[in-house]
């Protein structure tokens, strides 16, 4: 039976108002296998999910199922005919026993009253190889992984043929990932499908059987695992060599400009030390969860330091522990989270561009509105932001062009040390690509940039030098050139440099 | 819906609102003619002040992303303080001139900025949300007022501040009475403050994304503060005009006024989740509010029927808002 196709989407398409996430993906998945859909954030993967989950409608394009036209309109009845989810960010209720998340959602009521349900519980746990989990237990006191496993039971318990999971890795310990990928053979050797989404190469093609890449919305490859290079997938997923993508280095790199001794956070980080020179692109990489953002927050002001030194060359005395005296030393901070933070998203593009610094257009208790429009359109233009108005709100650019506003901020007050927190998260690969040669092109301006980022070949592609996080230890600053992928994996897991 | 016609909606909404309703009571055969009469349109606007002016100060508040429950004790509180003020100034007068009466005013004004202020406090400080200590304030003021009043009517003398209200002003060039003059002032100052300082500049920024604003350098706990402060002497006006409209301090006065007042902020456009809000929407709230209530009255429609109705309107003000806001 294997071989057989279970799912087959054909030319489908999304538009969300002007926006065209998904314009024609492709895609088949057989009986038994891990089948990969591999893409960079914002290249559509999530929005070609929630269309499987139900929780979008394709505008085009076609959808079978088991050989039947696929008909979900939101999660519930995508699971009832099959297709079980596994999120990015955990759906566990912590009160509530195994066996009741489990069951969660599904009638296992007879006459209205709860019904036990804890053998068939229990064979879910057997067969995905965790007896050890009982059913009773509050689930709030099993670890992440194990709280995954109960979310893929969930899926087998609601007798699901194809199970769709998220970057199911990014938030588990490398033993635990070892284990999920164990689940994972087991669940296809039983005969069931999986999607498995992720940009973690590496893992994918450990895991996978077929691949599907996606690109700005459209399924550009397909093939199987084994005879794929992983050169081939990354060009496939960007769309151009990778020379292309990142700019060449050519800036001088100066004496030093800020100097942070034994930083500690509230819980992260724990320690850390580093220089920043002039003109100098620092990495600062390390696994989600590991107090990279908090690093940089620490630093800027916005998380509470509870010792350690920050000292800024020129000023006489160290930084308080509040971005406005950050912001007068010279430093500014790029927010990782675009819409919660980083933006106020329904102000105005000139409002957001101008608001850590009004300064230049003061006028007594007055702001004078001519001036900060035109100076607002000077960025705008300069970054190249697609936009019709510098009073439109931010809400209305997309995730590439509010980077380019975010970013235009720091330019506008005109800040020497930028802290650039996941610069890139989440949009297209032409706006990375400029965001890229931004970065460049500021620290030949003698700019310092740190740039924390969850993507390790963007560190290797645009810095000077690199740092590692290890449970909020910051290791020591190295040249780019004395680092590989290898030993930052090294110290991201294991937090020692030799082998 | 379209977006031109969102923005035409979203500006002049509330106007549109505030026509259709004076029309339909205008257009009503039961109506008496004497509705659309200029003495009952000069009523009608004077009949705004006290909850205009203090929509005005909420308008800011609500624009922060905060809200100010305790508006209606801070307006008896003021009328108190002044009439206890002019009887510590009567001595053997029997009238009491215009500037003993600012003097009186302005401590009325004085000692509710200052109640704004130590409630930004306690909002910032100790991090409380704005609805629950604002509540308590409510309690708190209203329960000081009385004491102050010694629980009752404070008789003040006569003075420069009654004639505030009157709706046919003396000299007759005024046309409308002094108060409408005074919140028209103040719409101005409000809409200016707003649209062209760097403190209306941050306060919307600090309603929109809170995070953002902290993210930029803001000090946003200094800014909510003065915020309060500066509601809580519009407050403060506000309850002048109620002080001239009874000629006494009153410290039962003004009980509920806070939701008429929300309420005319929010069918101005103002969202409770901050960020939007306007002068210019505010006063056509408050406007609206008070020629549905004096409309009612001219018909002699009984007090419940116009709670359901006004209760009806605040509701489908918000909806129209939410529908405004969907989609992209």
């Amino acid at each position: 039976m294997p071989n057989e196709t279970l799912l087959r989407l054909e030319g489908i398409h999304k538009n969300f108002g002007p926006v065209q996430a998904l314009g024609g993906v492709d895609l088949e998945v057989r009986q038994g296998e891990v089948h990969a859909l591999i893409g960079e954030n914002g290249a559509g993967k999530s929005t070609l999910m929630k269309v499987l989950s139900g929780a979008h409608r394709a505008e085009q394009g076609k959808i079978l199922f088991k050989d039947q036209p696929f008909t979900a309109t939101d999660p519930a009845s995508a699971r009832s005919l099959g297709v079980g989810m596994i999120y990015q960010e955990l759906n566990i209720a912590p009160h509530l026993s195994v066996e009741e998340n489990i069951t969660l959602g599904l009638d296992t009521s007879t006459f209205g009253f709860r019904n036990s349900k804890s053998q068939e519980v229990v064979e879910c746990l057997k067969r995905l190889g965790h007896s050890d989990i009982l059913p009773s237990t509050p689930a709030g006191q099993l670890s992440i992984g194990q709280q995954q496993i109960i979310e893929i039971a969930r899926a087998l318990f609601a007798k699901s043929r194809l199970i769709i999971m998220d970057e199911p890795t990014s938030s588990l310990s490398a033993e635990d990932s070892q284990a999920l990928f164990k689940v994972i053979e087991r669940l296809r050797d039983d005969g069931l499908s999986i999607i498995y989404i992720s940009h973690f190469l590496e893992e994918v093609k450990a895991i996978s059987d077929r691949y599907t890449v996606i690109r700005d919305g459209i399924s550009v490859s397909t093939g199987i695992m084994s005879e794929a290079s992983l050169d081939h997938i990354i060009e496939a997923m960007v769309g151009r060599s990778l020379e292309e993508m990142y700019p060449p280095k050519n800036h001088p790199v100066g004496g030093p400009v800020l100097k942070a001794r034994e930083l500690q956070g509230t819980e992260l980080p724990q320690k850390a030390d580093f220089e920043l020179a002039k003109g100098e692109i620092l990495g600062i990489a390390g696994l989600v969860g590991s107090g990279r953002s908090e690093l940089i927050r620490c630093l800027y002001g916005l998380n509470h330091r509870v010792s350690g030194k920050v000292d800024v060359v020129g000023n006489p005395k160290s930084l308080t522990h509040r971005p406005q005296s950050s912001l007068k030393s010279g430093l500014n901070l790029l927010s990782e989270n675009r819409k919660e933070e980083g933006l106020a998203v329904d102000l105005g593009l000139a409002t957001n561009l101008t608001l850590s610094n009004l300064k230049p257009y003061r006028q007594g208790p007055f702001l004078n509105l001519k001036k900060e429009r035109s100076s607002a359109q000077h960025w705008l233009k300069e970054l190249r932001v697609k936009h019709h108005s510098p009073r439109q709100p931010a809400s209305t650019l997309s995730g590439g062009n509010q980077q380019k506003v975010a970013i235009a901020r720091l330019l506008h007050h005109d800040s020497r040390i930028l802290l650039l927190d996941e610069p890139t998260r989440g949009i297209d690969v032409g706006s990375k690509a400029e965001i890229y040669r931004l970065i460049e092109e500021l620290a030949g301006k003698g700019k310092s940039i740190v740039v924390v980022s969850s993507y390790l070949p963007e560190l290797m592609g645009i810095c000077d030098s690199l740092a590692v996080m290890h449970k909020g230890n910051l290791s020591p600053k190295k040249s780019i050139t004395e680092w590989d992928e290898n030993s930052v994996m090294r110290y991201a897991t294991s937090g020692t440099l030799s082998s | 819906m379209n977006s031109a016609l969102k923005t035409t909606l979203g500006t002049f909404g509330p106007l549109i609102a505030l026509v259709v309703v004076f029309g339909l009571f205008a257009l009503l055969p039961s109506m008496p003619s004497s509705f659309s009469d200029i003495y009952n349109l000069k009523t009608i606007l004077t009949q705004t002040v006290i909850i205009g002016i203090g929509a005005l100060g909420m308008t800011l508040v609500i624009i922060s992303g905060g809200i100010d429950l305790s508006a209606g004790s801070q307006i008896a509180l003021c009328s108190v303080v002044v009439a206890r003020v002019m009887q510590s100034f009567q001595g053997d007068l029997d009238y009491l001139g215009f500037s003993s009466s600012i003097l009186a005013s302005l401590s009325g004004i004085g000692v509710c900025a200052l109640v704004g202020l130590i409630m930004g406090f306690i909002i910032t400080r100790f991090k409380i949300v704005p609805f629950i200590v604002t509540l308590g304030f409510m309690l708190v003021i209203r329960g000081g007022s009385k004491w102050l009043a010694s629980n009752q009517m404070v008789v003040a003398p006569k003075n420069a501040l009654l004639p505030l209200m009157d709706v046919q002003p003396e000299p007759t060039y005024l046309f409308f009475s002094l108060g409408v003059w005074i919140l028209l002032a103040l719409l101005l100052l409000l809409f200016i403050v707003l649209r062209y300082t760097i403190f209306g500049r941050i306060t919307f920024a600090i309603g929109s994304n809170e995070a953002t604003a902290r993210l930029c350098g803001i000090a946003v706990e200094k800014y909510r503060v003065g915020i309060y402060a500066l509601c809580g002497a519009f407050l403060g006006v506000s309850g002048v005009m109620q002080f001239a409209n009874l000629g006494q301090g009153d410290p039962t006065a003004a009980i509920g006024m806070e939701l008429d007042i929300i309420a005319a902020v929010v069918i101005g456009g103002g969202s409770l989740s901050g960020g939007e809000g306007s002068a210019f929407g505010t006063f056509v709230g408050a406007l609206i509010m008070a020629v549905l209530r004096n409309g009612c009255n001219m018909l002699g429609v009984d007090n419940y029927v116009q709670e359901v109705i006004i209760g009806s309107i605040i509701v489908a003000a918000v909806a129209l808002d939410r529908l405004k806001h969907q989609g992209t």
